[in-house]
């Protein structure tokens, strides 16, 4: 009894600490949203709101002494000069997306100073974000990452504008916010928001300047731009959502992102400067294994593309989630395969571990993730192996199950509980193996542990890693 | 899905025996001989699914013919998934 009180009493003291944090968070965000004098901050509370129309940016005629000090090094640059210095203090970029891609882009377009910078993003700071989006740091994790991306680059140029959009753009604000902006860098992480920015940016007549990376590979494309193809015209159906793969699930070496950003700042930059873009009608495609850049010639802007050709059927924004048919986020998505009578919780899984009930615990990963970490027990067989009806690895999990069984006195259905890192590929196992042919070793019965090993990390072991 | 097979150099195209030496025939050799499982990965009807891009020779197949391209010796084509990861 005094286990229970005292745990309760913990549990009462750790709640109190949460809120008292929370507090310090919303606090915190607020001073860093409020931060130098000038600029229009949409900080959480009015993040439903995007803030009205923004005074135009200062026509400033000439250069100042603190300014020509600053920018002395790229000034002495023919091709930019006093006159592309100007152009850029005048330009106003929206960053749409403040991760692995906006954060050294907007970095590179502040310490270039340019005018204004609209950065938009709904998500917070995250411990797993740190090793690509470089602006945020430990002390700002749980944050708005538009807010903290606004504080670091303050610090870097503060005579720049700095307007953080703290939620996602949608198809009802999108257009509005577009038409404010000279130039758009589309550094999102989703498929509806890159169709979303694309019909956007042809909507209102601006160039949009695309990137993405994955893995150990990138691309950057220039669309909408002196004529050549958008978005669509390349892509005028989008792809199925199961085809999709996130950071997340795919991985991503943080200087991917980096490299590609990058790049697309300096497309920005000549852009907004007047050099004109290389990339319009082009794409960049950067393979970080190999170490190889190719150039690759895209199709013509298309005369019957949906949105920007001759007859478009696309006039105003529309359900983009619905048109692409996932979400706009890159979080991963929640499979529902299983009906509830094959699947487990965590919970009950620990609890025939704690009465020993015999059976074979299947780990479905890759080989990559089993490294990282796993549960001791548990017999590993990557979904792909189980996809292709991988001869030696079927005999190896029969020879498992086999040896389990002799531990009990012939159970008719054995069972099989198959695990993955998230609740998705354990029920595609689960499937697989039922629709197995009965062997010699009977019968098993599959079922899958629902949530997978960050559901047993966030539930029952707290110590178990999760990633 | 090309992660293991990141590239396959033919020695001589009428080893393929493509019925028209075209891209079209290629892919219906490709989905023949080398997907072995889920070619909806891949392709979608005759051609590749959306989000697919063809390269002949570091150009956008569109601009090449797409599925009517008539294949030449030592071409060099390429599928690309497009990325949208950020």
């Amino acid at each position: 009894m005094a286990g229970g009180a005292e745990a309760a009493r913990l549990s009462a003291e750790i709640s109190r600490r949460e809120q008292e944090l929370r507090g310090l968070r919303e606090r915190l965000a607020a001073v860093l949203a409020g931060g130098a004098a000038g600029d229009v901050a949409a900080t959480e509370e009015g993040a439903s709101a995007f803030p009205g129309e923004l005074p135009p940016l200062p026509a400033q005629a000439s250069l100042s002494t603190a300014d020509i000090l600053r920018y002395s090094r790229q000034l002495v640059l023919p091709e930019l000069g006093v006159r592309g210095q100007l152009r850029l203090s005048r330009s106003s970029v929206l960053v749409v997306g403040c991760g692995g891609l906006g954060c050294p882009l907007a970095q590179y377009l502040a310490a270039a100073g340019v005018g204004r910078l609209g950065l938009v993003d709904h998500d917070v700071v995250e411990t797993s974000n740190l090793h690509r989006q470089v602006l945020h740091g430990e002390a700002r994790r749980g944050l708005p990452k538009a807010v903290s991306a606004a504080a670091a680059l303050r610090l870097l140029n503060s005579t720049v504008q700095y307007v953080p959009y703290c939620c996602a753009l949608s198809p009802r604000t999108a257009l509005e916010l577009v038409r404010q902006y000279d130039v758009v860098a589309d550094c999102s992480d989703n498929v509806p928001t890159r169709y979303l920015v694309n019909d956007a940016c042809v909507l209102a007549g601006k160039p949009l300047v695309s990137g993405s990376a994955l893995r150990l590979e990138g691309q950057l494309v220039v669309y909408n731009y002196q004529g050549g193809p958008c978005y669509r015209c390349l892509f005028p159906k989008p792809p199925p959502p199961e085809t999709v793969t996130n950071c997340a699930d795919g991985g991503v070496l943080g200087v991917v992102p980096g490299i590609m950003g990058c790049i697309q700042a300096l497309e920005v930059l000549k852009i907004a400067s007047g050099m004109g873009s290389s990339f319009s009608q082009f794409m960049l495609m950067f393979d970080a294994r190999e170490g190889r850049f190719r150039n690759i010639k895209l199709r013509p802007k298309k005369a019957d593309c949906a949105v920007c050709g001759d007859n478009p059927s696309v006039t105003c924004l529309q359900d983009y989630e619905a048109f692409c048919g996932s979400s706009a986020t890159d979080k991963c998505r929640t499979l529902h395969l299983l009906s509830s009578e094959d699947r487990v919780s965590v919970e009950e899984y620990k609890q025939l571990l704690d009465e020993q009930v015999p059976h074979v615990l299947l780990d479905v990963r890759p080989q990559v993730e089993v490294d990282i970490c796993r549960l001791v027990h548990a017999v590993h067989i990557p979904l792909s192996k189980l996809e292709e009806k991988d001869e030696e690895c079927l005999e190896y999990l029969e020879k498992r199950i086999c040896e389990e069984k002799q531990r009990t006195n012939g159970q008719t259905y054995f069972p099989v509980y198959v695990v993955c890192k998230l609740g998705n590929d354990s029920q595609k196992a689960v499937r697989i193996l039922q629709e197995l042919p009965v062997k010699e070793f009977g019968s098993v019965s599959a079922k899958d542990i629902k949530g997978g090993l960050m559901a047993w990390a966030s539930k029952i072991d707290p110590t178990f890693p999760q990633y | 899905m090309w992660v293991e097979r990141r590239s396959s150099r033919v020695s001589d195209l009428s080893k393929l025996e493509l019925s028209h030496g075209d891209i079209r025939s290629l892919l219906k050799w490709i989905k023949q001989n080398l997907l072995k499982e889920r070619p909806e990965l891949f392709m979608q009807g005759e051609s590749v699914r959306p989000g697919i891009l063809v390269l002949i020779n570091d150009a956008d197949w569109e601009l090449m013919g797409e599925l009517d391209y008539k294949l030449q010796d030592q071409d060099n084509v390429l599928f690309i998934s497009t990325l949208h990861g950020g």
